[in-house]
């Protein structure tokens, strides 16, 4: 039987104003965890319904989970300290499907980063990380440590490669042959990385954001629309994503 | 031991705990969670005619103890539920299946219930109160005449029992439930969502893309306990009370109101094993006060 938990936190840091970074303790989640699964937190405060944050990396024993305060949710958990209890449900979602001795590209922008940092791990994979200014970017080490070809972009050029991590991409797809991307972010790059590699043929899974209830897939409040026609046309990104082939939605 | 089990028009139910339509998807994934063979039964999502796609997301806005919804019926039509889902159900859980239908027109519900009759489903649950979609819905349920013509003619068709959801965007919630009854439902179920909206001030535009939704959660819940109050005292068909249940003590203050079941909805959202709690928290109430048999708590109500 799948249950929630209640973890201890174990370790809190603040990477940049506002964005956090936190490790829990919950052995039965970190083995069952998948690279792009998602946690459903319950925060606190006045509100009601849990919040969803990607997992970003697990121990044997422990996760990690990285956020940035968005509005009351976030506040409250931001406001934890280590040694208080969270209450957690996960892990949830289809996460993304590797392919053992594929070449793929790995792209995020701004908080879509998080949820890379344990697939850069397990692929061979170029990286390329956008974030809009200097001091947004984070987690550069991180992402050094889990893989040999990491370029970080910012949009402004006030650090690491000047301009979108899409033109980063989009120049070195020029000179290598990739097997597939995968790509976490603002929807402005989801729809560029999409086109990108429709246009080139190459396989690519997208990691979605929508607002959501249940978190299991029982609600269908946290639909994305597809190219089926008739009930298939909306599916839930809870349970059917929040990874999808990116031939199958329409962003 | 205390004894849990109820009777519902005609149905045994192992303890009072069902679950609300749309909620609960068809059970498949709370079932992880919780086996679906500890609730007395559980509510399926609304079906309709012909599969429906649903309303664009957002589909859902958190408020205040609570969230606002605009799912728009999105299902797989009730055919597919008759002949495939309705089967698997009833091979693989030991619960009593309560189907729940909306329809534009008399014809299409009678349709639909006859439909529904030839299955394992132990109740019919006739919505006739989603604010989520255009036509039919919302305009049946808020109506009298046209509840009691539309319950005439769907129990011509139905040979189950025939439950109708009541909507709390009336001004007269008893003269509905009148209405069911004269058209000879077997039961009422309430409260369906109250309509609502939220808006984002930044943009200046509502945050669901349906513009509004249907509000539930423990926000609803004096609201349901005060029309369940209202129905048990103007109807003699038995009640399904809903609307933000968060515990045992909640089902128990719907059911001291007059329900005879009682629904567990977005409560689950939260908890997903609130089913769980629930009974536990029966339990003690029944021994705390000395209570053998849950249903002499229904309609124990004494006004001040
Ligand atoms: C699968 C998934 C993974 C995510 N992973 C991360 C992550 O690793 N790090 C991170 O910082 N953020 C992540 N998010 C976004 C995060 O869920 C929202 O920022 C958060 O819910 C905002 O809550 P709030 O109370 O602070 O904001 P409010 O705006 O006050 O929230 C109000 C309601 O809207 C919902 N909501 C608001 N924005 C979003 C959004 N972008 N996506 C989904 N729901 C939203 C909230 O959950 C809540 O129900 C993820 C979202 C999804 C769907
Ligand atoms: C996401 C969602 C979907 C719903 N879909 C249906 C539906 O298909 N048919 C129906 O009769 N009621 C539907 N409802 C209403 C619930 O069955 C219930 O009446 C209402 O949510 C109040 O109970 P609660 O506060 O415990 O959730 C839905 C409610 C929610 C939150
Ligand atoms: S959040 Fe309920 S179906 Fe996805």
């Amino acid at each position: 039987m799948k249950k929630t938990y209640n973890c201890k936190l174990i370790r809190k840091e603040e990477l940049c104003p506002g964005i956090f970074d936190f490790e829990i303790e919950c052995p039965e989640m970190a083995q069952a965890a998948k690279t792009g699964q998602f946690l459903h937190i319950t925060c606190g405060g006045s509100t009601f319904l849990r919040r969803p944050i990607s997992i970003c990396d697990t121990t044997d024993t422990t996760l990690r989970f990285c956020f940035q305060v968005k509005g009351e949710g976030t506040k409250e958990l931001s406001l934890r300290e280590v040694g208080d209890m969270i209450d957690v449900m996960g892990p949830l979602g289809h996460g993304f499907e590797t392919v053992p001795g594929e070449k793929t590209v790995v792209i995020g922008g701004g908080i879509g980063t998080f949820p890379l940092l344990k697939l850069a791990r397990e692929t061979d994979s170029a990286v390329f990380l956008g974030f809009r200014t200097k001091e947004l970017v984070v987690m550069e080490d991180d992402f050094k440590a889990a893989s040999g070809n990491v370029t970080v972009c910012t949009d402004d050029g006030t650090y690491g490669y000047n301009g979108f991590a899409i033109a980063a991409m989009g120049e070195y797809l020029l000179e290598n042959k990739v097997d597939r991307i995968f790509c976490c972010g603002p929807t402005p790059m989801l729809k560029a990385v999409k086109q990108i590699a429709e246009y080139r043929d190459i396989p690519c899974q997208l990691s979605l954001e929508q607002r959501m209830g249940c978190g299991i897939g029982a609600c269908l409040t946290c639909v994305c629309e597809t190219k089926d026609e008739g009930m298939g046309k909306y599916k839930q990104v809870c349970s059917c994503g929040p990874v999808f082939d990116s031939k199958e939605v329409v962003l | 031991m205390a004894n849990l089990e109820v009777e519902y028009c005609g149905v045994k139910f192992k303890n009072p705990i069902v679950t609300a339509s749309g909620t609960f998807g068809f059970g498949y994934e709370y079932n992880e969670y919780v086996s679906l063979n500890e609730y007395g039964g559980f509510g399926a999502k609304g079906l309709t005619r012909q599969p429906r796609g649903g309303n664009k997301a957002p589909r859902i806005a958190e408020t205040p103890s609570g969230i606002l919804n605009s799912v728009g019926l999105q299902n797989p039509g009730v055919e597919v539920f008759a002949d495939v889902i309705m089967p698997d159900l009833a091979e693989k859980f030991d619960t009593n299946v309560i189907a729940n239908m909306s329809g534009n027109t008399i014809e299409e519900y009678a349709e639909m219930a006859e439909i529904l009759s030839d299955t394992d489903v132990a109740v019919i649950e006739m919505n006739i109160s989603c604010p989520n979609v255009k036509h039919g819905g919302l305009a049946f349920g808020t109506n009298a005449a046209v509840v009691e013509e539309l319950t005439k003619e769907v129990k011509k068709k139905c040979k189950k029992p025939l439950v109708v959801k009541l909507s709390p965007n009336v001004t007269s919630v008893t003269d509905i439930a009148k209405a069911a009854e004269a058209g000879g439902a077997d039961g009422v179920s309430l409260i369906n969502t109250l309509l609502g909206m939220r808006i984002d001030i930044n943009t200046r535009r509502p945050i669901l893309a349906n513009n509004t939704g249907g509000l539930s959660g423990p926000a609803v819940k004096p609201v349901a306990v005060r029309m369940v109050h209202e129905v048990y005292n103007a109807v003699k068909i038995p009640i399904i009370g809903m609307g933000g249940v968060m515990s045992g003590d909640d089902v128990i203050e719907f059911m001291i109101a007059g329900a005879r079941l009682v629904a567990l909805g977005t409560g689950m959202f939260v908890k997903p094993d609130l089913i769980l709690d629930v009974k536990r928290d029966i339990l003690a109430y029944m021994d705390r006060f000395g209570i053998e048999d849950i249903n002499d708590i229904v309609g124990t109500l004494e006004l001040n």
